[in-house]
């Protein structure tokens, strides 16, 4: 039995609407804008509150990383919200040129990332964006898993001075790390100590790889379940240490196993302390329509699977 | 020995012709002192920015990032960097001299405006074309929620009014009655490919930009008596609910008779003796770097 449970379930999305409109109440110079998804990104309540901080940019945005970038120049602190699709790859030079290169405050939050967007499809479905954020120099990359760590990283990042991608979704998942937590940017979190493996996992992923370590424990497997919430900066330390100690890795992740965390983690024990690998992630393909939760078994994604890959990756030590 | 100037609202046209003169010197020797850069656009957009910045711009050569009660320029078609590094140094933001390290290496004047150099004067990095209009919005704005009301300028190129974000951020700031703006279109009908009318024409680009709810003023880019009364009627113009877009008609290589009115100059450096040529046409008038 793990020793996490759950009493609720609830979209990391809206974690973010609640930090945002704490922020709101808290710093004057946190400013919203939004492409046409205020709904979506769960930002009515801070239009609602703060009018004159929330902006509403159509459906434009490139515009809208532009005038963010803008905004931040004078101290604003803008966050801007739309899907993760068109947070990055649509928008992927204005980021690099204008906030990236141009070391600009401006937090790009980004909401139904990954195939857990569900039906709407492959088209919407980015699975490339953790990539993509993390190539650029200047970037910070967060992808929070649940309401909780999303909200307290939302909050977090309004006093994280420079460019952050802040990536969460659409489905109600678990809510299972504690209520106002204080987030640390680049710190990652043991939720499991463990001998035998290390589980890093990001995300919607983090779950079922807390889900996977009751089913290891079973099995007398001890696994050392770590979630890194930051993707860039990688907490190496903490990495290492759990690696040197467990000596091979499994990766979780909601993404293309191209560019994401897995790659990250397997780029720093190549160099530093190699070990045997499994990567869970998207295995490049696209996505298609269908409910989350069938998408997430039909992708790899699941808690099995994450199972799965640590007998495999045993066997390789 | 060379010099800066300050910002003076009662210049002469006397006055800023003598500076754009040195100015061009600067952009010519520039480009030829590391044999790359954009010469064209840069000379002829000379006398407008040499008109912002000893003329109309409230801004300071201490440089602040913010710009708290500056006026703020942002340069959109930043491959006429020379240009702005020049009027930049001329103004005291940083030592003339520097232009002599333009495009080399571990320079802060780098091929296209960049701020990781912390150089004083640029406030982001402009090169991709097409983002400059919405940044300068974006500073329009933060300067309206912060009560100030200083002008945000920006400039922009005519082929560069090909880019679709041009175009959302137009619709924007008319939508948002962005009224604290004033933008700039350098129409010198040429790109890199040769006549923009022939690469994609800009049709009636005075009926595009008021269809889409901005106020329009037109001027001769290369003649201050027509340039200095259109900008300061644009200042006039705004905080009226709407931006305000200057149509400013210029010859790419203005002052340079082998230079002018053609797209070749683009992006090409003069060889030696098309240097001394050029420099036989611009007086020395504050010293060379």
């Amino acid at each position: 039995m793990t020793k996490y449970t759950f009493t609720e379930k609830q979209d990391t999305r809206s974690g973010f609407g609640a930090g945002l409109l704490e922020l709101g109440h808290k710093n004057p110079n946190v400013v919203a804008l939004c492409a046409d998804l205020t709904g979506s990104l769960k930002m009515g309540d801070f239009k609602k509150e703060f009018p004159e901080r929330f902006f509403q940019v159509g459906i434009a945005e490139a515009n809208m990383m532009g005038l963010a970038a803008g905004m931040s120049i004078g101290g604003l602190i803008p966050f801007t919200g739309t899907f993760a699709n068109f947070s990055t790859g649509r928008v992927y030079d204005q980021i690099r040129q204008s906030i990236a290169y141009s070391e600009k405050n401006v937090k790009i939050c980004a909401s139904h990332a990954g195939v857990t967007l569900g039906e709407d499809g492959a088209t919407h479905q980015i699975l490339e964006d953790l990539g993509m954020m993390r190539m650029l120099p200047n970037m910070t990359v967060i992808n929070p898993c649940d309401y909780n760590q999303t909200k307290a990283a939302t909050i977090a990042i309004a006093n994280y001075e420079g460019p952050v991608y802040l990536r969460f979704g659409r489905p109600k998942v678990p809510i299972f790390t504690p209520e106002n937590q204080v987030f640390e940017v680049g710190k990652a979190i043991n939720f499991t100590e463990g001998h035998d493996v290390s589980i890093f996992a990001t995300g919607h992923l983090l779950w079922h790889a807390i889900e996977a370590e009751a089913m290891l424990a079973d099995r007398g497997i001890s696994a050392e379940v770590i979630n890194i919430h930051t993707i860039k900066p990688l907490d190496e330390t903490s990495v290492l240490k759990s690696v040197s100690k467990t000596k091979c890795v499994v990766t979780a992740e909601e993404h293309q196993l191209n560019g994401g965390l897995g790659d990250s983690i397997a780029q720093l024990l190549g160099r530093n302390q190699p070990a045997p690998i499994e990567m869970v992630g998207v295995d490049d393909r696209f996505g298609e329509s269908g409910k989350p939760a069938e998408l997430m078994e039909k992708y790899g994604l699941s808690t099995g699977d994450i199972f799965e890959a640590v007998l495999r990756v045993l066997k390789r030590k | 020995m060379s010099q800066t100037v300050e910002k003076n609202p009662t210049a002469t046209i006397a006055e800023l012709q003598k500076i754009s003169s040195q100015v061009r010197r600067d952009i010519v020797r520039m480009v030829h002192g590391c044999q790359s850069g954009h010469p064209g656009g840069s000379l002829g957009c000379t006398d407008f920015l040499v008109a912002l910045y000893f003329y109309i711009l409230n801004h300071q050569s201490d440089f602040k990032m913010k710009g708290e009660g500056e006026d703020m320029f942002f340069l959109s078609n930043g491959h006429i960097s020379p240009l702005w590094y020049s009027v930049l140094a001329r103004s005291g933001y940083f030592p003339i001299h520097e232009l002599a390290t333009f495009r080399k290496l571990d320079s802060r004047l780098q091929g296209h405006p960049a701020t990781e150099e912390n150089l004083p004067g640029i406030r982001i990095a402009s090169g991709s074309l097409g983002q400059g209009l919405s940044v300068g919005i974006g500073a329009a704005l933060s300067k309206k929620l912060s009560k100030d009301t200083s002008k945000i300028f920006v400039l922009m190129g005519d082929g560069e009014l090909q880019e679709g974000q041009i175009w959302e951020a137009a619709m924007y700031a008319a939508h948002n009655e962005v009224d604290n703006l004033i933008a700039t279109v350098d129409y010198n009908g040429q790109q890199i490919d040769g006549p923009v009318d022939e690469i994609m024409s800009l049709k009636n680009i005075k009926a595009k930009w008021e269809a889409f709810g901005w106020d329009v003023v037109e001027c001769n880019g290369n003649d201050f008596e027509s340039l200095l009364p259109a900008l300061d009627e644009a200042i006039a113009r705004s905080g009226n609910g709407k931006p305000i877009l200057n149509i400013m008609t210029t010859e790419m290589g203005y002052g340079v008779d082998f230079m002018v009115g053609t797209h070749k100059w683009h992006g090409i450096p003069p060889n030696d003796e098309q240097l001394s040529l050029a420099l036989g046409q611009l007086e020395e008038t504050l010293g060379d770097y």
